[in-house]
């Protein structure tokens, strides 16, 4: 134990809470209130209304004529209302619920949601030799050698708050939301589980920053367009076109399935309004109301993420090679030789894929509807789980028969 | 090697820190209004409730969760077979791929007698 005191570096310990602070609460929470603005806004585009668009700065409240809109933007404060109301409204423990865990349900609900973000890698590197910092910082809060494992195991504490929530409510509605959100949610980890499988072969790694670094250079897994895996860099090589097919079944079965993990339409049986009011979180209100939304919000978001650091190249910026060839500069990555410039478009471009994979939850949401549980569980055990083992062994044979080297 | 878990657990920290601050704010800035008897009841659409809160419910649900237990710890023994995977064939050649076939294979007559029996019904 002392030797580990000993080898704790105070500047890593500093970097890593700034690190940690940046992502959560200048990013991650940010992105959580204007995906749930942007939520509203698209539904309304999809349903031909208008949405909310009129929150601004309220400037009518000392006498102005008007609001301001930022941007020009109707609506761009909406998020900060919304969660000042959440704040101000009577924090209301009903009577016949348990108390311990009614109250300890949202916490166990947000907290897995932020504690996954640790092994995100959402850069590749950051050289700030500008304010003397000799070593480049890794854009990532900690570089485990056992990401998706870590991610799997952290995410799925989440069913403890829904659980817990449909418990200790006291009342059939969320007794009855949280029963069946708990069983979705496990059946849907198994396939979740076996679909990356594909994947960690291809790699034959579980470090998702060595993962992201190995798609910079090789051509992203599921968009083999550019980089070495291009057909036009070395050859037309059959096996690697071959293994094309399994990824694309895995990236099909791992976006349904963490559709249903996240408890998102066309899987939100947890709180399907017609049959359970709002299912495990009906007994709750204000903040603690809000815990269980922005939890929801911020596992899509690491959901995305994931995805996005799996299949679509984490930070990698799409025609890297192309884009260096065409202006003189470098977009790849280089370990301990990336330019400040390329470490920030790298930042930028893996939250612009995530906000894409975001908009693309949405889009599901308010286009499909709601399966039927027996539906579900039917998909979930007897479709996937077979499809996602038959994958694993696909992919075997053709690195086995076709080998990539 | 462990060092690298040190900002897992200031993130324990900062995460859990955030979730009680924000319901402590609630507790402290909301207002509280007076209770009543019927504010203090459970909700079922406004009538007055019935019964039990937490009523029985269908067996279907365990069985799901015992599967699960069982397939899911199969899945966690395929992951470190896929990492090493790549490598282990370019040196010791095509032993890895059988014996997996072969565990995967049990596995799947469990979970054949599992569909058989009905667990994975959900109709009746």
């Amino acid at each position: 134990m002392d030797a580990l005191f000993a080898s704790i570096d105070l500047f890593f310990l500093a970097i890593s809470a700034v690190k940690i602070v940046l992502l959560v609460f200048a990013v991650i929470l940010p992105m959580v209130a204007y995906s749930v603005y942007a939520e509203r806004r698209f539904s309304a585009i999809i349903q031909d209304r208008v949405g909310p668009n009129r929150t601004g700065i309220p400037l009518t409240l000392f006498g102005f004529k008007k609001d301001i809109q930022i941007l020009g933007i109707g609506g761009l404060l909406q998020p900060m209302a919304d969660g000042l109301k959440f704040i101000l409204k009577e924090d209301f423990t009903p009577g016949h619920v348990n108390k311990f865990y009614y109250w300890l349900a949202p916490c166990l609900t947000m907290v897995p949601a932020l504690l996954t973000c640790a092994v995100m890698p959402f850069g590749s590197e950051l050289d700030l030799n500008w304010f003397g910092i000799a070593q480049p910082i890794k854009s990532v809060i900690a570089d485990l050698n056992v990401g998706p494992l870590y991610m799997f195991a952290i995410s799925s504490l989440g069913v403890y708050g829904i659980v817990l929530a449909g418990w200790s409510s006291n009342s059939k509605y969320p007794f009855l939301g949280g029963v069946r959100s708990s069983s979705q949610m496990i059946s849907y980890e198994i396939s979740l589980g076996l679909s990356i499988i594909p994947v960690l072969m291809i790699f034959g790694e579980l470090n998702l920053s060595k993962m992201s670094a190995y798609q910079d250079a090789n051509g992203w897994l599921l968009v083999p367009l550019w980089g070495d895996s291009a057909p036009w860099s070395n050859g037309w090589h059959f096996g690697r076109w071959l293994l094309w097919i399994p990824v694309c079944i895995s990236f099909v079965i791992f976006t349904i399935s963490m559709f249903a993990e996240t408890n998102r339409t066309p899987f939100d049986l947890a709180e399907c309004e017609t049959e359970l009011v709002a299912g495990y979180h009906t007994e709750y209100s204000s903040m603690k109301f809000a815990l269980f939304f922005l939890g929801e919000y911020a596992a899509m978001i690491i959901g995305s993420g994931l995805a996005v650091t799996l299949f679509l190249g984490g930070w990698s910026i799409p025609f890297a090679p192309l884009l260096s060839k065409l202006t003189g500069l470098q977009f790849h990555f280089v370990p301990g030789a990336t330019p400040l410039y390329t470490g920030l478009l790298h930042i930028a471009t893996f939250f612009a894929k995530v906000f894409g994979c975001i908009l693309f939850f949405i889009w599901v949401r308010w286009t499909l509807p709601r399966f039927r549980f027996d539906q579900l569980m039917a998909l979930g055990w007897k479709v996937f789980f077979e499809l996602a083992l038959v994958n694993v062994i696909l992919t075997a044979g053709i690195l086995i028969w076709c080998p990539l080297k | 090697m462990l060092e690298n878990y040190l900002p897992v657990l200031l993130q324990v920290l900062i995460a859990g820190g955030f979730a009680g601050a924000t319901l402590l704010i609630s507790v402290l800035l909301g207002k509280a209004a007076a209770r009543n008897r019927v504010k203090d009841s459970a909700y079922e659409c406004g009538m007055v409730p019935v019964g039990e809160g937490q009523s029985r419910f269908s067996v279907k649900f365990y069985i799901v969760a015992m599967l699960f237990v069982l397939f899911d710890i199969e899945v966690v023994f395929l992951y470190p077979w896929a990492v090493i995977f790549k490598d282990y064939v370019a040196i010791h050649g095509t032993a890895i791929f059988w014996s997996a076939l072969c565990f995967v294979t049990v596995l799947f007559i469990a979970y054949a007698y599992a569909w058989k029996k009905g667990a994975l019904d959900w109709k009746h």
